[in-house]
C-alpha cells in the first residue's frame, strides 16, 4: 500500500518528542535497575556505613538456600493456580453476563468492584473470613468435618492465598472477556446454530478460538500479576507462612530486604526476578502467541 | 513487566533520595540563613521528632506523655509520629538515616538492640548525651534488669529505657471453676499446665487449654533464661558479634516437643508467628483457658475479657530441670537518639529524657500500660499509692524479672539481625507443628539457620 509520507526536516524534533518518555524510563526504571544489579554484588550493613564487594556470593548463597528454591516452586504453583482460577471464573461470569440483555450492565458494574479494593485490604478481608479462630469459613468447613488451619497447614495456606489473589483479579479478567465476547460476530454463532450445533459446541468451536487473543493477553497479564503484584495480599493473609509455605519469590525480596535488612541478597533476588520476567515474556511471545488467531 | 520494574525502582529509591535530600537541605539552609539574617531574634520553639510504634491506646497514652512535656516548658516541642509496627519503625528510621532525614528520637524494640549498638556512627549514646548537656543522669536509679540489657560492655547506657516488658501468664478463672479447678490457683509448673489443660478440655469447660503469643520470645528465649540454659555463646551475645546460637538446649527441646504433643491432643493451639496475632482472640473468646503474653498486653486483655475474670501468674517452669526458676528476660523498647541533628535539638532531647525519668511520669505510664516501671523510684511510688494492692497481678511482671540473681543465661539475649533469627525460629516451629520435623530436628535447623544470619552480621560489622 502506497501512502503519502510526511517528511519532518528537523532532525532534533523526534528526539525532543521522545525525550520526556525516555527520561522517565531512565530515571525511574533503568537507573534503579542498574543500582539493583550493583547492590546484588555487595554486602552492606543496614545503615550503609560499610559496603563490601563480594562478587557472586549473594547469588551462590541463594542457590544453596533450600528456602529460595522452595519459594521458586511455591511461585510456580501460586502463579498457575491464580491464573487458572481467576481466568476460569472470569470467563464463566463473562459468558453468563453476555447472555443477559438488560441486566448485563448491572452485573458488570457489581463484578468490577473488587478490582478497586486495595491489595492489603483484600488480604485482611480473606484473612478475616478464613481465620481459624474467628472466621466464618473454618466454622462452616468444621461442619463438613474438615479442620481448616492455615496457620499450621501449608496446603490450606496456599489455597487461601490463591483464592484471595484470584478474587481480586477476576474483575479485570471479566471486563476483558466481556469485551472480547461482544466482538464475536453474531452471524457466525447463528450460522452454527442453524447447522445444529448446541451451545457447548458453539462455544468451544467458535467463541473460544475467536477469543484467543484476549485469552493470550490475559494469560500474560495474570501470570505477571501472580508473580510480581501479589505481595500485599500475601502480606495481609499469611505473611509467607507457615514455615515458608506461601513464601513466593517477590515476597521474599520484600521480607529479606525490608524486614531482614539484607539489601545485597534482596537485590540479587530482584535481579533474578528480572531475568525470569524477560525469559517468560520471550517464551510467551515466541511460542504461545503462534497459536493465537487474530 | 512494568510491575517488576517498579519493584526494582522502590528497592533502590533510598539511594536516589540522597541527592534529592542534599538539594533540599541546601535549599532549607539558605532559607534558614535568610530568616536568621532578616529577622529580629524572634522566639521559636525547637521541634524534636519522635518516631514510635505504639498503636491504639498505647499510642494515645504516648502522645499524652509528649503533651505533658510540651506543656511543662516553652522552649522545645516534642512531636510523636506513629510509624507502624516495631520492625517497620526500625526500618523506616534506617532508611531515613540513609537519606539524611532521620528523626531525633526513635523507639526501637529490644530485638533491634544488637543492630543499633553495632551502628555506632548513627547513634548518639544516651549516657554521653546527658553528660554533654549537663542533665542529671544516675544509672543506678534505673532497675538493673532493664538497664543492663541496654548497656555496653563498660556499663554505659546507650539508649533511654522507655517501655520494657516481660512475659506473664494469664488464665480464665471462670473456666477454671467450671472445670472443677481452684480459680485462685494458677499452674506453677508445665506438668500442672498439662494436667489442668486436660481437665479443662475433658470437662468441656473450654475447647483448648493453652495458647500463646511470641513462640520466639516466650518459649525459646525466656524458656532458656528461666531454666538457666544458654541461648547462645559469649553470654548470649553480650560478649560480641562472634557469638553462636545454642538454643537447641535441653529445656527448649523438651518444651517444643511438649507443645507439639499438646497441639496434636488439642490441649494447645498455635496463635501464629511473631507476636501470635490469633492467640489473644482465642483467649478472650474463651476458646483457650490459659494464655501467655507480654505484661504490656494486660490492659488489652482486661478490656476485652468482658464475660469472665482474668487471673495473672508468673510463667510456669519444668520442676524436673530446675528447682527455682531464674528471672524472666526483657522485651519492649527503648528510645535511641540518632546522629546528625543540631545542638539545640539535642539539648531538648536531654530535657525530654529527664522529664521521662520523673517518678510521676514513669509510674503513670507503667500503671496505665502494664509496662515495667523503669526506675526504682517509680516502683516505690506505685507501692506508696497502693496501686499494686488495688490491682492484683499488676506486680507479677516486675517481681518475676527481679527475682533471684541473674546469671549469664538470664541477663537477656542480644544479637545482631535478631529479627531474622526469630523469623527462622518461627518457621522451624511451624515445620514441627506440621509434622515435618521433630522438636530436636526443628531446633537444630533453627540454630543452623540462625548462625548463618549471625555470621552475615559479623562479616558486615567487623
Amino acid at each position: 500500500m502506497q501512502s503519502k509520507r510526511t517528511i519532518f526536516p528537523n532532525k532534533l524534533l523526534p528526539y525532543a518528542l521522545l525525550a520526556p518518555q525516555l527520561i522517565i524510563t531512565i530515571i525511574f526504571f533503568l537507573w534503579p535497575a542498574a543500582q539493583a544489579v550493583r547492590s546484588s554484588f555487595e554486602r552492606e550493613d543496614p545503615f550503609g556505613f560499610r559496603t563490601t564487594f563480594i562478587w557472586f556470593q549473594n547469588y551462590t548463597r541463594l542457590f544453596a538456600d533450600p528456602g529460595y528454591l522452595r519459594a521458586a516452586s511455591n511461585t510456580a504453583v501460586f502463579a498457575v493456580g491464580v491464573t487458572i482460577l481467576s481466568m476460569g471464573v472470569a470467563l464463566l461470569l463473562a459468558v453468563a453476563v453476555n447472555r443477559l440483555l438488560r441486566s448485563g450492565k448491572f452485573y458488570t458494574t457489581l463484578l468490577v468492584w473488587p478490582y478497586a479494593v486495595a491489595p492489603i485490604v483484600a488480604g485482611i478481608l480473606w484473612w478475616f473470613m478464613f481465620n481459624p479462630t474467628i472466621g466464618i469459613v473454618p466454622y462452616l468447613l468444621d461442619a463438613f468435618g474438615y479442620r481448616w488451619n492455615h496457620r499450621v497447614n501449608g496446603n490450606d495456606a496456599m489455597i487461601l492465598v490463591i483464592i484471595a489473589a484470584s478474587w481480586k483479579q477476576i474483575s479485570y479478567n471479566f471486563l476483558f472477556f466481556v469485551a472480547g465476547l461482544q466482538s464475536v460476530p453474531k452471524s457466525l454463532i447463528e450460522a452454527a446454530a442453524i447447522d445444529g450445533a448446541g451451545p457447548f459446541k458453539r462455544f468451544w468451536t467458535i467463541v473460544f478460538p475467536l477469543l484467543s487473543p484476549t485469552t493470550f493477553f490475559l494469560m500474560i497479564v495474570n501470570i505477571n500479576y501472580a508473580m510480581f503484584d501479589t505481595f500485599g495480599i500475601i502480606d495481609g493473609t499469611t505473611a509467607g507462612g507457615p514455615a515458608g509455605a506461601t513464601n513466593t519469590l517477590v515476597y521474599k525480596v520484600y521480607a529479606d530486604g525490608f524486614v531482614g535488612l539484607n539489601i545485597g541478597s534482596s537485590a540479587a533476588q530482584s535481579v533474578l526476578l528480572m531475568l525470569i520476567v524477560i525469559a517468560l515474556t520471550v517464551v510467551q511471545f515466541r511460542w504461545v502467541e503462534r497459536r493465537v488467531q487474530y | 513487566m512494568l510491575s517488576s520494574a517498579t519493584k526494582l525502582g522502590t528497592k533502590s529509591s533510598q539511594r536516589n533520595n540522597m541527592g534529592v535530600s542534599m538539594f533540599k537541605n541546601a535549599l532549607l539552609l539558605s532559607a534558614g540563613l535568610v530568616a536568621v539574617m532578616g529577622a529580629t531574634p524572634a522566639y521559636a520553639q525547637t521541634e524534636i521528632t519522635w518516631w514510635h510504634a505504639m498503636s491504639a491506646e498505647l499510642g494515645e497514652k504516648l502522645e499524652e506523655v509528649a503533651q505533658g512535656f510540651n506543656e511543662s516548658q516553652t522552649e522545645y516541642k516534642v512531636t510523636p509520629v506513629f510509624k507502624g509496627t516495631y520492625p517497620e519503625t526500625l526500618n523506616a528510621a534506617i532508611s531515613a538515616f540513609r537519606a539524611n532525614e532521620q528523626p531525633a528520637i526513635v523507639q526501637v524494640y529490644e530485638v533491634g538492640t544488637g543492630t543499633m549498638m553495632a551502628a555506632q556512627g548513627a547513634v548518639y549514646p544516651v549516657h554521653q548525651l546527658m553528660t554533654d548537656k549537663g542533665e542529671p543522669w544516675e544509672p543506678s536509679a534505673f532497675l538493673q534488669p532493664v538497664v543492663g540489657y541496654y548497656s555496653d560492655t563498660e556499663g554505659n547506657i546507650l539508649s533511654m529505657p522507655f517501655n520494657s516488658s516481660t512475659p506473664i501468664f494469664y488464665y480464665n478463672k471462670d473456666v477454671f471453676e467450671k472445670a472443677g479447678l481452684d480459680p485462685e490457683v494458677a499452674p506453677k509448673t508445665w506438668a500442672e499446665v498439662e494436667e489442668f489443660s486436660r481437665k479443662i478440655v475433658d470437662s468441656g469447660a473450654a475447647k483448648c487449654g493453652l495458647t500463646t503469643a511470641w513462640i520466639t520470645w516466650i518459649h525459646t528465649e525466656n524458656m532458656s533464661a528461666l531454666h538457666d540454659q544458654p541461648f547462645g555463646t559469649l553470654e548470649n551475645g553480650f560478649g560480641g558479634a562472634a557469638s553462636e546460637l545454642t538454643f537447641n538446649n535441653e529445656a527448649v527441646v523438651k518444651h517444643w516437643g511438649n507443645l507439639k504433643k499438646w497441639a496434636d491432643e488439642g490441649l494447645f493451639q498455635y496463635g501464629g508467628p511473631v507476636g501470635g496475632n490469633d492467640s489473644q482472640p482465642k483467649f478472650v473468646a474463651q476458646e483457650c483457658a490459659m494464655f501467655m503474653n507480654s505484661s504490656a498486653g494486660r490492659a488489652g486483655v482486661i478490656r476485652n475479657a468482658v464475660d469472665f475474670e482474668v487471673g495473672f501468674a508468673p510463667l510456669p517452669y519444668y520442676d524436673d530441670l530446675i528447682d527455682e526458676p531464674k528471672n524472666s528476660i526483657i522485651g519492649g523498647a527503648t528510645l535511641w537518639v540518632l546522629n546528625g541533628k543540631s545542638d539545640e535539638v539535642y539539648s531538648g532531647v536531654a530535657k525530654f529524657f529527664t522529664y521521662l525519668s520523673q517518678p510521676e511520669v514513669q509510674a503513670d505510664w507503667h500503671q496505665f500500660t502494664g509496662y515495667l516501671p523503669i526506675t526504682t523510684a517509680a516502683y516505690e511510688l506505685g507501692q506508696e499509692q497502693g496501686y499494686y494492692a488495688e490491682n492484683p497481678g499488676s506486680d507479677i511482671a516486675i517481681e518475676q524479672i527481679m527475682r533471684g540473681t541473674p546469671t549469664a543465661n538470664s541477663k537477656g539475649v542480644r544479637f545482631g539481625n535478631l529479627t531474622q533469627v526469630r523469623d527462622a525460629v518461627d518457621a522451624e516451629f511451624e515445620a514441627m507443628l506440621a509434622g515435618q520435623k521433630t522438636a530436636q530436628e526443628a531446633l537444630d535447623s533453627a540454630v543452623e539457620r540462625g548462625n548463618q544470619i549471625l555470621r552475615d552480621f559479623e562479616a558486615n560489622n567487623s
